[in-house]
């Protein structure tokens, strides 16, 4: 008998659907860590327990669940994805493996609107009983904080217009917007009080003790809506991988294309930051670590890429909640030292397709 | 019979003029070839009609519909552009890469017969056995077929290359060329490329179209307009014609000052 050799879409599809398989191993492995999370704290609650308060309240720890670990966990899966699918798309319409909405200057400008609400006294604070700052009254601050990072992204769309949306103009603006609102929130702190020098510093590291279901909703909402038309463009991002000439050629407008990106991309980090503060790393290492995994087609990669920075997200709040029982370390110094490792262990396997 | 129609094309870049009223018709199934020095505006009057660069005035015609008249996506299945010299940041697969070139006709998903069309154009250029390589671990030779079945998996009727055998080796460069001239002369393709090697047009192009200070300066077939005392005015560089074998060969004259 002669075996004819697999026609090259049969290939293509068997490759696909071992793309199918992790994705949805990522997805079982989120779901794994979204149980674990909600029994997980000060007190514990058993998985079954969990599930029954879920599907049916009236238990004694109903206020846990429902109003402290739900609203917690959830608010981690979407800031995860959507900082994931925002480096993601960053990255890829911006042709630069570095860049992120961080690089653009969006945490800085946001950093310097918390920093000004605290200082004016728009946002109270307390000592906490465990030694930390607690600041009380949040919407001022996410209001203000919001309203920077929409004037980063104002100034960038305005250069764009005037200078042409290629990659350089649009990194080199959101640098200079990085280190002018850096350099305003030093000045802040330079002439805050203690305690609000040290409210300004709590708000910087990012946490999810700051969620709340308004959060959630607002995140969830943002990221749906942002989410969608990038992964319908996913092959225009692949055509803007090559070269501009090549995706006009295709009939998309790299421009356009681009600074619609930075425009989706900056607007759901400016919400998750405003609500939860500065969460580092997620955004630049989820796509990368995405890319490894799944190579770069982009109709794979931001599928991965999300599922990646939600799974990253939650078990580092996880262990930021377990490592220093009961105080409750900022997830953004776990998602570091999580993402660090993970990162330096995959470039050191790196292979050479990756970039 | 299809065919291209330029007329009156200029072009400025801020004020300095890159081409100045070109007129130019092109029919199916020969091979044009556009010849000159460094500079002379042939690479921008290939983007010009691939839409990627707007012209200040003129019209380009093809088919008897005015290119401006069109939208992005009806223009991209229309005309397949191959640029010089790219690589992309994060490399995709060849299949991937080729697959993305279906981007006019995919809506969400790519369909059965957007798979089928770039597994035909795969084998056609003899891709296969890098067909799941990624792109940035394949030759330069390599790179350019994909480029170029990218061009065609779109199924255009009209074909730019620019400077497609740049980079090549001498067996590519025959190779890429065979490979054009196929499916020009199969699909009744309208073809247009760039080159800086006189032989290499004078060998592969029907046509051989002149260019000096971004206007045309000679247009007609490569024997018959090509000789010592044009090159010396085009490229102000003294050669020597040879003949051989029924074709003739453009060689420099030597270094000796």
């Amino acid at each position: 008998m002669i075996l004819l050799p697999e026609s090259i879409v049969i290939q293509y599809k068997k490759i696909s659907w071992k793309k199918y398989l992790i994705i949805s191993s990522l997805f079982f492995c989120l779901f794994f860590a979204f149980i674990i999370s909600l029994c997980s704290g000060s007190s514990y609650i058993t998985p079954s327990e969990v599930i029954d308060i879920l599907i049916n309240r009236g238990s004694e720890f109903d206020i846990i669940i429902w109003e402290i670990r739900l609203p917690r966990v959830l608010t981690a899966i979407f800031a995860g994805a959507g900082l994931a699918i925002a480096g993601a798309t960053t990255q890829v319409a911006l042709r630069n493996p570095l860049a992120s909405p961080f690089t653009l200057g969006i945490s800085s400008a946001a950093g310097f609107g918390a920093a000004l609400a605290i200082v004016i006294g728009a946002g109270k604070f307390i000592q906490s009983y465990l030694g930390g700052i607690i600041v009380f009254s949040y919407l001022p601050l996410i209001i203000s904080a919001f309203f920077f990072s929409i004037v980063v992204i104002i100034v960038i769309i305005f250069l764009a217009k005037i200078k042409g949306a290629t990659p350089e103009t649009i990194i080199l603006t959101g640098i200079a917007m990085s280190f002018l609102f850096s350099a305003a929130t030093s000045f802040m702190q330079y002439f805050g009080t203690t305690e609000q020098v040290a409210s300004i510093v709590f708000w910087l590291f990012g946490s999810l003790s700051k969620a709340s279901w308004i959060g959630f909703w607002t995140i969830f909402f943002t990221f749906l809506i942002i989410s969608i038309p990038i992964y319908k463009w996913s092959y225009h991002y692949n055509a803007l991988l090559i070269n501009d000439e090549i995706a006009k050629n295709l009939g998309v407008n790299p421009e356009k294309l681009r600074l619609i990106s930075m425009i989706l991309s900056s607007l759901i980090t400016a919400i998750i930051v405003s609500f939860l503060g500065v969460i580092g790393f997620i955004c630049l290492v989820s796509p990368h670590i995405a890319r490894m995994i799944i190579g770069s087609d982009n109709r794979y990669l931001f599928p991965t890429s999300i599922l990646v920075g939600a799974n990253i997200l939650v078990f580092s709040d996880i262990i930021s909640r377990i490592i220093l029982s009961p105080i409750v370390l900022p997830v953004g110094i776990i998602t570091s030292f999580l993402g660090v490792p993970v990162l330096l262990y995959l470039l050191i396997k790196r292979k050479k397709h990756w970039y | 019979m299809k065919r291209l129609k330029i007329e009156n094309l200029s072009f400025y870049y801020d004020k300095r003029k890159i081409l100045e009223n070109i007129n130019l018709e092109v029919p199916e199934g020969r091979i044009f070839c556009l010849l000159g020095p460094n500079g002379v505006g042939k690479s921008t009057l290939l983007k010009c009609i691939a839409g990627i660069l707007k012209p200040n005035n003129g019209r380009i015609i093809l088919n008897g519909k005015d290119l401006k008249k069109i939208n992005l996506n009806e223009l991209s299945k229309l005309i397949g552009y191959v640029p010089q010299n790219v690589r992309p940041i994060f490399s995709t697969t060849v299949f991937e890469t080729i697959l993305t070139s279906r981007i006019p006709y995919i809506n969400w998903n790519p369909s059965k017969i957007d798979l089928e069309k770039t597994e035909y154009i795969i084998k056609k250029l003899g891709l296969e056995e890098l067909a799941f390589r990624y792109v940035n671990e394949i030759s330069g030779g390599e790179w350019q077929k994909v480029l170029i079945a990218m061009a065609l998996v779109k199924e255009p009727i009209l074909l730019l290359l620019d400077e497609p055998t740049s980079n090549l080796d001498l067996k590519y460069q025959v190779y890429v060329m065979k490979i054009i001239h196929e499916f020009v002369r199969s699909k009744n393709l309208i073809a247009i490329f760039t080159t800086h090697d006189i032989n290499l047009a004078l060998k592969f192009s029907d046509i051989l179209v002149l260019m000096k200070n971004g206007r045309i300066y000679a247009i007609g077939e490569p024997c018959s307009i090509l000789n010592e005392k044009i090159i010396q005015e085009v490229y102000d560089i003294k050669v020597k014609i040879i003949q051989y074998d029924n074709s003739i060969f453009v060689t420099t004259e030597s270094l000796a000052l």
